[in-house]
């Protein structure tokens, strides 16, 4: 294995890393000076991120199928770890969008009342960089062991901003979330272990192609086999975090108690590296099991996708409401991965973005509301446009973005799922035909919402006085409302970016489709 | 660089107008202050509820501006359209059709295929592009004065400019993605515009309601998108639909569901697509939102009802039309399942949703039950494959039913119009004006009730100044309130009595019951309605509804002579719902204008002197398109007609050679020989039914609290229809409690309560089985250990060192993981050694 220099990835990388230290020197030196500075810090190195992971899109070549801007140095080259990152077109999105996302909940912390009272301003941001560090790792580790280690220290700042800087129920919330998701976890770990250990190196991409070429191989024989086990303890932890029906019910609590910066980040980012693990673990290394597995998983999907929709329906909190309509989404992003084809893993990729930047913004305007109000029921509220025309009318697009208006994002995400699930191989039109009936409940749910929120008449007294939008707040919504007509309008540009690196993937999946589908051809040709 | 004059290009730039001016007047004008509404004519001419109420109120410089550009975007985009479809014209019959305007740019990838996003102009699209800018822009010119008094007059523009471009972009998009997009921003604006008033519970109700119900049925159509696409690879119109070798493929695969029936891909994806019109065009059963969406201002019901949303519908269907037709032939009697399911769905609407205007008192909600009944027309004529017919059809009733309601609109202006003029001037101690009051007495009965009310349209050209010298200083103040020429008329003390009375019951401006003799108060309104009346009725000869209507009923003639049943069907019950469409016309044009008023508010009623902006911009658009809803008929008009086909079309019906050309010539539709009994069929039902109108409500008008002699006849039917069959009863028990009631079900007992619970249970047994070994952690890892198989209940409580601050605790927990995860990695390592 050779060693490599410095690469651009690694750069984008350590930049929140290097704002993280500066936090901590600063808070060393005199915290209760600086008490006012840690966020400009934390957000000054958000935005240098994210313009060093704009200068990655540039440098990357959408063309070439290989793993680009790639950095690789010994780490415990006994047990084949190394330090190893790089991206492809699915990584190379996701990067940007915790890249966009990350100062986008900085930005909106600074107008937190509940930050401001209980303090601590070097930890929450210090933490908020920690978890940018861990993201961006997550999306751009190719080495098992190094993405496991991201994975989990993503989960110690989250927990901590739940638990100190969450709402009254906080400690059950955070603690839930982090055992939860801990307990998946563990079993992927095992199932990495064997992996590594079996192919001799942690090195992604080597193991892929170990696996492709039948150097190493996962004894595959029917649902309940080796590989399928191993596929199920990568599934299951990537499950938890999606979150997949039925393990989703740590989310709703997180979502509700977590501060409003916690949410944009757990709906924005963090739930997506449980999709990104399916489509860069799963599907690679397991190709026969992702295959026979599909049918179950995109059932779950389709059963996620209604039953979240319908107990949003039911929700009286905003945050809940938005909470359960993520396992709706997250469902369709589980659904286009389990198409195992192109439209439908291009369509999941883009619909995570479209999710992050919907749900985040979201999030962002129920967490304006409580600023003002200090409640998330929507009994409290009604006839707000009034009071508030221009959050009025922001949130009306923001809304119509989740649901999946034509024109804006949401849209083009779901029809290529859509499209993805009906021309599927392994999935088929009655998936297609329930995910529909979430698109009619998406348009029920968030519409009923918007109702009791914003319109009627302005009848409560604690409403008519409300405090007109900030610039800040405005700001921090304008590149959320860019991105939502820019990706509803002209999603060409992002195509472009994934497009090799979904085909590669479908490649890995595709032989064995094909296996099933003669399989199948010669059964009906023998069944009469 | 692109060359826009260039038919090719242009087309692009036709939604560009409105949707720019929409981006405009948003960023422009969203500067608005919030004002009490105090005064009830200025703020709340439409909807009373904004009296006392905070209101935001936009600069008048902002007002101004949102008119200005609103009206430059229309403009722009009825030029460029008319350009178009001037340079189509050139082209020629037949030979436009074969070659056709378009472009198109890369969208997006889908899979390894381009997606391309275009504009397309073909012989259909011509029509379309003829009326809907025509419409779009009198639908304008009225707005200006309808929403004149609307504190939100700017938002109104935005809105209905976004409205119009996505109708416009609808109607260019070469691909049914675009189009779908263009629908369901339609659809968006529609919930806004129905909710325009968005503070009184009944219009958002409706706006949700609308598009709820429009949302479920374009989402199947969005499956049946996605069906196509999987079968063809392409959205394309002209790739599929001019394709004879697409059509043949898509017409002999067996469906994926209900292949077994012997329905065909193109059979399955055609009904999907059917679906998605059913909803847009409030066809039947998903014709509940239509009704309702009469909340929003009635501008937006004419751009609802006419040259939008509804005909999006149908335009779509008839866009489509060869695909529901492959593999059938209807002028042959083969029919493919998604024409049968046009033919009833349409045929059955059609009467279903006449019988029920005949019961209606609100006078936009004829017109809307008249829309819903009218395009059944044109969906069960494309069902029997009369594709000309139903777009004809479209194009009239577009004109015609634009015309209505903007008339209404007018009619329901006067009548507020009418009832503020009681308001203000009926009680001396009805306190609106405030400090007015005091200086305003008043004034002696003598002033006269009758010569004032001839006064306030045509008849008197001088009414306003005329008021104003009758009663001299103690009025001038006042008047300037009143804002843009508005009369306040006179005082008419002697009326106190029916004015309490109107007060203490909430009194509707659109009952027409409340009206009676509005024809010498609003004269050319009256006369336009008239006209835009008789031609839905399908009066014979001289409207455009006639000739349209009787180009459907002759096609299904043709069939019902070869003794086809759908043509039968659609013929019989075409008939019977046309003679009822006469019937409810003439009801609701004598309800309103015949007679003498039936309340104070109708004899007062008026649109503010001919002279007032008001009055100007709400009766030209009436003017221009009662041109239209007479003449326009006379480009179908069939050469072998008597008299009018020698003079109308001396060699061939225009319309119908030119339109043609948008199908393959393998499936162009006959052109259906002249017969006497359609057309006596036409002139019998629609004088027969105008007749029993003018009979039962004409001869001897309805007076003031005598009851509707329907009442009498139809009996305990009355009822039924009065309430649509009660249909909205029967959702909201069958849709939409039980769906909450899932929804609650779902949240609590089987999220909270088995799902969660489950999990509490496993984090319990993890709890026990922690107590257990704690004996062991004891020794090993002493008094920390039991943090970690501590289940969540437990655990939530032991870990308040959140609060409390000690953090090394949760180190020392990471510590222990890390050991946890050393000593496994230490095991396999070890393992691996031995093997």
């Amino acid at each position: 294995m050779e060693n490599t220099g410095l690469s651009l990835t690694t750069v984008t990388l350590f930049l929140p890393m290097v704002g993280l230290t500066i936090i901590a020197g600063m808070a060393l030196l005199d915290a209760e000076k600086n008490r006012e500075n840690f966020k400009w810090v934390a957000f000054a190195f958000s935005i240098l991120t994210f313009f060093a992971s704009l200068l990655m899109w540039a440098n990357y070549n959408s063309a070439d199928p290989a793993l680009q801007l790639v950095q690789r140095n010994d780490w415990l080259p006994q047990y084949g770890i190394s330090y190893y990152v790089g991206i492809d077109g699915i990584s190379l999105l996701l990067v940007l969008l915790t890249t966009v996302i990350t100062p986008i909940a900085v930005f909106a912390s600074f107008r937190s009342h509940v930050i401001h009272e209980r303090g601590r301003e070097a930890l929450y941001y210090g933490f908020m960089l920690l978890l940018e560090w861990a993201m961006i790792g997550v999306f751009v580790a190719q080495d098992l062991v190094i993405f496991y280690i991201f994975w989990e220290v993503t989960l110690i700042p989250m927990y901590f901003m739940i638990g100190i800087w969450g709402s009254e129920n906080r400690v059950y919330a955070a603690v839930k979330f982090f055992l939860y998701t801990m307990a998946g976890s563990i079993l992927m770990l095992l199932a990495m272990l064997y992996v590594g250990t079996q192919a001799g190196t942690f090195a992604l991409p080597e193991i892929v192609n170990a696996v492709q070429s039948g150097a190493v191989s996962f004894p595959f024989d029917g649902l309940f086999s080796t590989q399928s086990f191993l596929f199920l303890g990568f599934l299951i932890a990537f499950a938890i975090k999606v979150p997949l029906w039925p393990f989703h019910s740590w989310l709703p609590d997180a979502h509700v108690q977590a501060p409003t910066a916690g949410s944009v980040i757990l709906a924005g980012v963090l739930l997506k590296m449980g999709t990104y693990g399916i489509v860069r673990f799963c599907l690679p290394l397991f190709p026969e099991a992702s295959v026979a597995w599909a049918p179950v998983v995109g059932g779950l999907a389709v059963i996620g996708i209604i039953y979240g929709a319908w107990v949003s329906y039911a929700q009286v909190d905003m945050k809940k409401l938005v909470a359960y309509s993520s396992v709706s989404h997250m469902g369709f992003v589980v659904l286009g991965i389990f198409a195992l084809n192109a439209q439908g893993l291009q369509g999941a990729t883009l619909q995570m973005i479209n999710h992050g930047i919907s749900t985040g913004g979201l999030f962002l305007l129920v967490g304006m509301l409580y600023e003002r109000r200090h409640t998330k029921l929507m009994a409290a509220y009604g006839g707000i446009w009034k009071a508030l025309p221009l959050f009025g009318a922001i949130s009306l697009i923001v809304s119509l973005s989740s649901m999946g208006l034509p024109g804006l994002n949401g849209f083009v995400g779901e029809f290529t799922i859509l499209m993805g699930a009906f021309g599927s191989e392994v999935l088929g039109f009655f998936f297609a035909l329930f995910a529909t009936l979430g698109v009619i409940l998406a348009a029920v749910y968030t519409l009923a919402m918007f109702q009791k929120v914003y319109l009627g008449e302005l009848d409560k007294e604690e409403n008519k006085h409300l405090e007109p939008m900030h610039w800040q707040e405005i700001a921090v919504l304008i590149p959320i409302l860019v991105l939502i007509f820019w990706i509803g309008l002209q999603p060409v540009g992002f195509f472009n970016t994934m497009d090799t690196s979904t085909e590669a993937i479908v490649n890995y999946v595709q032989p064995h489709i094909d296996e099933i589908v003669v399989e199948n051809a010669a059964s009906v040709s023998e069944a009469p | 660089m692109i060359n826009f004059s260039d038919p090719n290009f242009l087309p692009w730039l036709i939604p560009v107008g409105p949707l720019l001016a929409f981006v405009i007047i948003v960023l422009l004008t969203n500067r608005s202050r919030l004002v009490p509404a105090t005064d009830r004519h200025e703020y709340g001419g439409h909807h009373p509820e904004y009296n006392g109420m905070l209101v935001p109120v936009v600069s008048p410089s902002s007002r101004v501006l949102s008119i200005v550009v609103g009206m430059s975007g229309a403009v722009a985009a009825w030029l460029m359209s008319w350009k178009v479809v001037f340079d189509a014209l050139a082209v020629g019959t037949g030979t436009f059709g074969k070659s056709v305007f378009g472009s198109s740019v890369e969208w997006m990838a889908l899979g390894d295929r381009p997606f391309t996003m275009g504009v397309l102009i073909d012989p259909l699209t011509i029509p379309l592009l003829f009326m809907v800018p025509l419409a779009v822009l009198m639908i304008f010119i009225y707005s200006i004065g309808y929403m004149a008094h609307d504190p939100r007059q700017a938002r109104f523009f935005a809105l209905i400019s976004l409205f119009a471009g996505a109708m416009l972009t609808l109607v260019v998009a070469d691909n049914l993605l675009l189009l779908f997009v263009g629908w369901e921003v339609m659809g968006l604006c529609s919930f806004m515009l129905i909710g325009f008033w968005f503070e009184k519970h009944s219009a958002y109700k409706a706006a949700v309601k609308a598009f709820t119900t429009t949302r479920v049925a374009d989402v199947i159509m969005l499956l049946g998108i996605v069906y196509l696409y999987s079968q063809t690879g392409t959205l394309s119109f002209r790739e599929i639909l001019y394709n004879q070798e697409v059509l043949a493929q898509l017409a002999g695969t067996p469906a994926l569901l209900f292949g077994g029936l012997g329905i065909s891909a193109s059979g399955l994806i055609g009904m999907f697509l059917i679906i998605g019109t059913v909803g847009k065009s409030a066809q039947f059963p998903l014709h509940v939102w239509l009704p309702d969406a009469m909340e929003g201002p009635t501008p937006v019901s004419a751009m609802i009802h006419a040259a939008a949303m509804v005909s999006a519908g149908v335009y779509a269907v008839i866009r489509m039309y060869p695909l529901f037709e492959a593999g059938g032939h209807p002028h042959a009697g083969e029919f493919t399942s998604p024409l049968l399911l046009m033919t009833f769905v349409g045929g059955f609407t059609a009467l279903f949703a006449a019988t029920i205007a005949i019961a209606q008192n609100d006078v936009k909600k004829v017109l809307a039950y008249s829309t819903i009944s009218q395009l059944g027309f044109m969906v069960a004529a494309l069902g029997i494959g009369a594709y000309i017919a139903a777009t004809f059809h479209l194009i009239t009733h577009a004109f015609f039913k634009a015309l209505l309601f903007m008339a209404s609109g007018s009619v329901i202006h006067a009548m507020e119009h009418g009832e503020h003029h009681v308001h203000e001037h009926g009680h001396g101690d009805h306190g609106h004006h405030g400090d007015h009051d005091e200086d305003y007495p008043v004034a002696p009965a003598s002033i006269g009730g009758g010569r004032m009310e001839l006064a306030y349209e045509a008849h008197d050209g001088h009414g306003h100044g005329h008021h104003h010298d009758e009663h001299g200083a103690d009025h001038g103040e006042f008047d300037d309130v009143g804002g843009i020429g508005d009369e306040h008329g006179s005082h008419h003390p002697h009326d106190a009595h029916a004015h309490t009375q109107a007060h203490d019951h909430h009194f509707d401006p659109q009952d027409m019951m409340n009206m009676g003799g509005l024809k010498d108060r609003i004269p050319v309104t009256f006369i336009t309605f008239v006209i835009g009346g008789l031609s839905l009725a399908g009066f014979p000869l001289i409207t455009a509804g006639f000739w349209s209507k009787d180009e459907i009923l002759a096609d299904a003639w043709l069939g019902l002579t070869e003794g086809f049943g759908p043509q039968i069907f659609v013929f019989f019950i075409l008939a019977l719902a046309a003679f009822l469409t006469a019937f409810y016309t003439a009801r609701q044009l004598c309800l309103t204008f015949l007679g003498e008023p039936r309340t104070e508010e109708a004899k007062h009623a008026g649109l503010g002197g001919p002279r007032s902006v008001i009055s100007i911009t709400m009766q030209l658009p009436l003017v221009i398109l009662a041109v239209f809803a007479l003449f326009a008929g006379f480009v179908g008009v069939p050469p072998d007609f008597p008299i009018f086909g020698a003079l109308f079309s001396p060699e061939v019906n225009p319309f119908f050679e030119f339109v043609k050309y948008s199908l393959l010539v393998e499936i162009q539709p006959p052109k259906p020989p002249f017969s006497v009994w359609p057309v006596l069929t036409s002139f019998a039902v629609a004088l027969g039914g105008l007749a029993l109108g003018y009979w039962m409500y004409g001869r001897k008008p309805l007076t003031a609290g005598q009851p509707d002699p329907m009442i009498k006849i139809l009996g305990p039917l009355y009822n039924v229809l009065k309430n649509k069959y009660y249909f909205d009863e029967l959702y909201t028990i069958v849709f939409i409690r039980p769906s909450q009631a899932i929804a609650r079900v779902t949240s609590d007992f089987i999220d909270r309560g088995i799902i969660d619970g489950i999990l509490h249970f496993i984090a319990r047994a993890a709890n026990f089985i922690g107590d257990l070994l704690k004996v062991f952690n004891l020794w090993l890892i002493d008094g920390v250990g039991d943090g970690i198989p501590q289940g969540l209940g437990k655990l939530g409580e032991r870990l308040k060192f959140l609060q409390t601050g000690r953090i090394q605790q949760y180190l020392l927990l990471i510590a222990v993981f890390a050991l946890l995860i050393g000593l496994i990695f230490a095991a396999v390592s070890v393992g691996i050694a031995g093997n």
